[in-house]
């Protein structure tokens, strides 16, 4: 059996059923670190006797009946700012460069607890600020696909490792989009879940009222069961997490029925404009024909104040990490810049020879923007936008079930075109921050190619907390047109 | 950013850039500065700033005398489950 051809689920349960083990699917995992990892650079560290002793130990609880979850026994990364007991945790950052966590974060835990086997920790663009994984301090990850592209970001080497089959699925983060854009330029799906689904505890703070760890994988299938295995956990006495929101209906995959009947889609005109590539725009509007075709009430509205909401959430993702980014001071976590006279001088050189360019031009805007005379004009007047541009989607699932749009304006760029001009950098955000700032959840699914043979993906939107409706959708959507396959195969 | 030095902003960013940087970041912000800009056009009046989505509550703990221990594996510089850092008072 070629094991690396399964998804996640279907590995667990061929584990379940006994026909391989979890330390033969880590082996196999392993060996395909071993054989393409030098060409892509999907992991900033890998574990390979960890993840064989804890294959070992999950494979006899396995035997003995103690674990029985569909991801029993699956290898998985997790990206690199999720914080692992007694592994580094890096955020591809020299600043955290020698960091290894005492603590875990919960919903990785969660995942360890259902069995799944942590291999190592993937790349990503530094602090998560980037839509390329070219930030990263520890080099780029290329895209598996077709490596003269960037895998997209800042959840690239997650999505990368998915789709070169370096894992059976990771965890990514999304800010404003670090989940779906990476799953759209590689060509697997992503899942960015409604805001407090998941724990944030041990994720390292971004941008706190916008972030959320989620899954990507080969599948809808795949992601429903990783996002069901890693939500929530957390009550009563255990809380940790002041953002994590109690919710019963977290029974994910049991939505994944392919229906479309009744389902009432919307396609917001202002997403398909200027700026999108015309092949982008093909792909799409072909999965929307899809949807059509098979019985959904598929029609055009207009959603309102799309132009605002990258504007928006560059202040807002800017202020809360200027904020968050204060901790690191050279004092408690990871690098400290030696030969500093004084206290002060320590802060400042730390901090100035530990962050890369993107987190420093990020820190810089979000101290402006906060500052006296202009915390005003700028923070409050952004945080004032994203209350309307809130009110525009809860219009607008007072009448659709899903939004339809982009992840992207275009396929994956190649190395090294985009990082020079910020301004272009972020506007390339535009149809997935918004889901962000209203704290929606959204799916990246592969719904074609950009006609150079570069994956494009299809995002659905959904209501807050409405994930089993998005999951429904995404699901049905990829048994009617076959799950995608990264252009270049799993094994080249 | 008229009228704001990048000297005031990087002692609020606690961040010293090179003269290369400093001359660099300042022509990034002013273009992301412009891009921000945009939201001046549209008329906020009487909508409330929205912070989070959802209501968010603090979390507490009991303040209790811990070990620390392991939480403080990887501080650059500690002693005797303290934190050591460059002399504050000459």
């Amino acid at each position: 059996m070629d094991l690396l051809s399964l998804s996640a689920v279907e590995l667990g349960k061929a584990i379940r059923e006994g026909s391989t083990t979890a330390v033969e699917a880590t082996e196999a995992v392993l060996a395909r670190i071993e054989a393409v990892e030098d060409r892509f650079h999907c992991y900033v560290t890998v574990d390979r006797a960890g993840a064989l002793d804890k294959a070992r130990i999950v494979q006899r609880k396995i035997e003995e009946g103690q674990l029985n979850g569909p991801l029993a026994g699956v290898p998985m990364a997790v990206k690199d700012n999720l914080c692992t007991a007694g592994m580094r945790t890096t955020c591809g950052s020299r600043m955290l460069d020698a960091f290894v966590p005492g603590y875990t974060a919960e919903a990785v835990e969660n995942l360890e607890r259902a069995g799944a086997v942590l291999i190592g920790k993937t790349n990503m663009d530094e602090f998560a600020m980037g839509s390329t994984t070219e930030t990263s301090f520890y080099g780029p990850t290329l895209n598996p696909c077709s490596p003269g592209h960037v895998p997209g970001g800042s959840s690239g080497g997650s999505a990368a490792a998915v789709a070169a089959g370096e894992c059976f699925f990771a965890l990514g983060s999304d800010t404003g989009g670090s989940i779906r854009q990476p799953a759209s330029h590689c060509g697997v799906v992503g899942l960015k879940p409604t805001f407090g689904t998941v724990s944030r505890y041990g994720l390292v703070a971004y941008g706190s009222s916008l972030e959320q760890a989620g899954p990507l994988g080969r599948t809808v299938e795949d992601c429903a069961a990783v996002l069901e295995a890693m939500s929530g956990g957390e009550t009563g006495q255990r809380r940790k997490d002041s953002t994590l929101v109690s919710r019963e209906d977290m029974d994910f995959t049991s939505a994944l029925r392919p229906e479309v009947k009744n389902l009432r889609i919307g396609i917001p005109r202002d997403y398909f404009g200027e700026g999108l590539d015309r092949r982008v725009k093909e792909a799409v509007l072909g999965a929307a024909e899809v949807f059509r075709k098979n019985g959904a009430l598929v029609e055009e509205f207009d959603l309102g104040f799309t132009e605002y909401a990258v504007p928006a959430y560059y202040v807002i993702a800017s202020a809360e990490a200027s904020s968050n980014l204060g901790r690191f001071d050279g004092v408690k976590y990871g690098f400290r810049a030696e030969q500093a006279r004084d206290l002060q001088q320590m802060y400042r050189q730390t901090r100035s020879r530990g962050f890369g360019t993107e987190v420093k031009r990020r820190i810089l805007l979000g101290s402006f923007v906060l500052s006296a005379g202009y915390y005003d004009a700028c923070y409050l007047k952004a945080l004032r936008a994203r209350a309307m541009i809130k009110t525009a989607f809860d219009r607008a699932f007072e009448r659709y079930d899903c939004i339809l749009g982009p992840v992207a304006p275009t396929a994956a760029p190649r190395v090294g075109e985009g990082l020079s001009d910020p301004v272009r950098m972020y506007l390339g955000d535009i149809y997935t921050v918004s889901a962000n700032l209203a704290g929606l959840p959204g799916i990246c699914v592969p719904c074609g190619t950009d006609g150079c043979g570069l994956p494009v993906g299809l995002q659905l939107v959904a209501a807050c907390f409405q994930e089993k409706k998005l999951l429904r959708s995404a699901y049905a959507y990829e048994c009617l047109k076959g799950a995608g396959k990264c252009p270049e195969e799993k094994n080249p | 950013m008229s009228g704001y030095s990048m000297g005031r902003l990087e002692s609020l960013a606690q961040i010293t850039l090179s003269e290369e940087e400093r001359e660099q970041a300042a022509e990034d912000l002013e273009k992301m500065l412009g891009l921000i800009g945009k939201l001046e056009e549209l008329d906020t009046e009487g909508v409330e700033p929205m912070s989070h989505v959802l209501p968010v509550q603090n979390v507490f703990r009991e303040d209790l005398e811990g070990e620390g221990g392991d939480r403080r594996c990887s501080v650059p510089s500690g002693r005797d489950g303290m934190f050591v850092v460059p002399r504050t008072f000459q």
